[in-house]
């Protein structure tokens, strides 16, 4: 099967202020896969992941430099002239901690439609069906779509927040650590939901756990003090790592 | 010492601190309520319909509150009025919109002072500005601004801490979805943050209810037998109704001061009662 680019990092830089975070990062996302990125805490895995959506846009003194090339257009998102609002509508995230809205099941999912201004009962209603069932998360809660959406578990939040995106039909989903905050079975209920949610969409998820980025990735990038230390498909990554620190840090040495 | 000594010494000083406690809070509901039952005991059975109905009067049986609490409904009307959407905006910019930097620091620390500077000053600062300077009179209209400027701070002080309040992660889950801060803060923070705002609202108009000072140094009159037409014309509000009975030497003024704090009082702690009803309704469905 061929294998096309989502996006193309290139020669990307990102300072916090004047704190550089990342140093001269190229990577390639490929559609339809999952790309993991792993490495020790602190080597900038979230604050790359975060300049696929321009989430960084959000605070004053956060400067980006090089490319994020989206396709298929071809552009870069990265170009001030590029909206990050419409950007984030084809982008999605998921973050460590569940954060739903302290609103009803329903609204949580229905409300990336409404700031797309669609009203139409019938409309938000079949979607919002259709994003729960895809997040797994229909039947524990098609009794109470109108009940608070924190009254859910844990883990029932965190696929909540997944429904949330999948409504707006992005194009890639980010997801920064989705299951820390988990249990095994949680967890384990949205690595499954990962393998299913590539057949539509391109992910890219960060880890901490190893088995993780073994289980659910297809390619796999071991980040390091803000650079990209290598970057391969994850089979090769995690059976035979050319660069020796990779190695190490799979392996539980450090980090 | 042996170690169950010295637990048993440690554990009267529980002992005593609760006693001293506990004392302490007792004094404090023993004065309180002795203040209200005193209050309420006079004032209440002076309370009658004509009371409410009529005008001030040289005869204590036949005066009544109807200018005053008229005026006290105009005035707070026009302070809510002018106070509330300047106060929530205000301090939705400062907190949401503006950039942080040293010149809203400066301007977040003068407005936390401003909240304690003493009404009377506000009433100096109103006479200068909107009776001699603006040339607005001494009417109703000067005592709604005056008690406007008195609690904008409180409003926005509060304001600013409800929709700080919010946690970021629910802000940028908003952003994430593609939304602009527009959608954001009239989706999410001002509904988050609607019950923290409505409850300094209510706490700043039922300081504003009380005030007396201010209103006697912008020029309320004392003995008012007409209902306004205009917010142009000359006031008087219950406090200083209140005041001025009780500055008289007889007693039967007196009984009618008395009946007029018995209301002043059970406005306040109605609002009070509502504030804490909104606070809990919210704080029961908004969880992060
Ligand atoms: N808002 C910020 N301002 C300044 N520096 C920051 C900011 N956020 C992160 N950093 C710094 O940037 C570097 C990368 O942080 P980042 O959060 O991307 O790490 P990470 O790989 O996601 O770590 P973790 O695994 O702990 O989540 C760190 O050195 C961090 O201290
Ligand atoms: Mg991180």
């Amino acid at each position: 099967m061929v294998t096309t680019f989502k996006a193309q990092v290139q020669n990307l830089h990102f300072y916090y202020g004047t704190v550089e975070a990342l140093k001269n990062i190229s990577i390639s996302i490929q559609e339809k896969k999952v790309t993991a990125m792993i490495g020790p805490s602190g080597c900038g895995k979230t604050t790359l992941l975060r300049c696929f959506n321009r989430m960084h846009d959000l605070y004053p003194g956060n400067r980006y430099e090089g490319e994020i090339t989206l396709y298929p257009e071809g552009k870069n998102i990265l170009d001030p002239k590029v909206d990050p609002i419409e950007l984030r509508m084809r982008i999605g995230m998921v973050f460590q901690k569940p954060n739903p809205f302290p609103k009803s099941i329903y609204e949580n999912v229905a409300y990336g439609l409404r700031v797309r201004g669609i009203t139409q009962k019938s409309i938000i209603g079949e979607k919002v069906e259709e994003s729960l069932r895809y997040a797994a998360l229909w039947d524990e809660v098609k009794d109470r779509l109108y009940h608070l959406a924190s009254n859910l578990s844990g883990g029932q939040q965190q696929r909540l927040c997944i429904a949330r995106t999948l409504a707006i039909d992005p194009e890639i989903i980010l997801f920064d650590e989705p299951t820390s905050a988990l249990d095994p079975t949680a967890t384990q209920k949205i690595e499954e939901l990962m393998e299913t949610l590539k057949e539509k969409y391109t992910i890219i998820t960060v880890t901490h756990n190893m088995q993780q980025a073994a289980r659910v990735s297809d390619y796999t990038a071991f980040f390091y003090l803000g650079e990209l230390i290598e970057f391969d498909k994850t089979e090769n990554i995690f059976t035979n790592p050319k660069v020796k620190k990779t190695e190490e840090y799979i392996t539980g040495r450090f980090g | 010492m042996s170690l169950a000594a010295l637990v048993r010494r440690n554990k009267q000083y529980d002992f005593w601190f609760s006693v001293i406690s506990i004392m302490c809070v007792l004094f404090s509901l023993l004065a309180l309520t002795t203040l209200l039952l005193d209050l309420a005991l006079e004032g209440i059975p002076r309370l009658s319909l004509n009371f409410l109905i009529s005008f001030p009067s040289r005869f204590a049986d036949k005066a009544g509150i109807l200018s005053a609490w008229v005026g006290t409904f105009w005035v707070m009307f026009i302070t809510a009025f002018i106070s509330i959407p300047l106060g929530i905006l205000s301090g939705l910019y400062l907190e949401e919109y503006a950039p942080k930097n040293k010149l809203t620091q400066f301007i977040e620390i003068n407005i936390s002072n401003l909240s304690a500077v003493p009404s009377i000053i506000f009433g100096l600062m109103a006479l200068g500005i909107f009776v001699h300077s603006l040339h607005l009179g001494q009417s109703l209209l000067t005592a709604g601004l005056t008690l406007s400027l008195l609690i904008l701070p409180i409003i926005i002080v509060a304001t600013r801490e409800a929709v700080r309040a919010i946690p970021t992660s629910i802000r940028e889950a908003s952003y994430a979805l593609g939304a602009t801060q527009w959608q954001t803060v009239k989706h999410h923070i001002l509904p988050y943050s609607f019950g923290g705002i409505a409850t300094g609202v209510i706490i700043a108009l039922s300081r504003a209810i009380g005030e007396t000072a201010p209103l006697i140094t912008v020029g309320a009159l004392t003995f008012i037998a007409f209902l306004p037409h205009s917010f142009m014309d000359p006031f008087t509000v219950l406090p200083i109704q209140l005041f001025n009975w009780i500055s008289r030497p007889q007693a039967e003024f007196h009984v009618n001061a008395a009946g007029a704090g018995v209301i002043l009082l059970t406005l306040t702690l109605l609002m009070n009662a509502v504030a804490i009803i909104i606070r809990y309704r919210v704080r029961k469905k908004i969880t992060w």
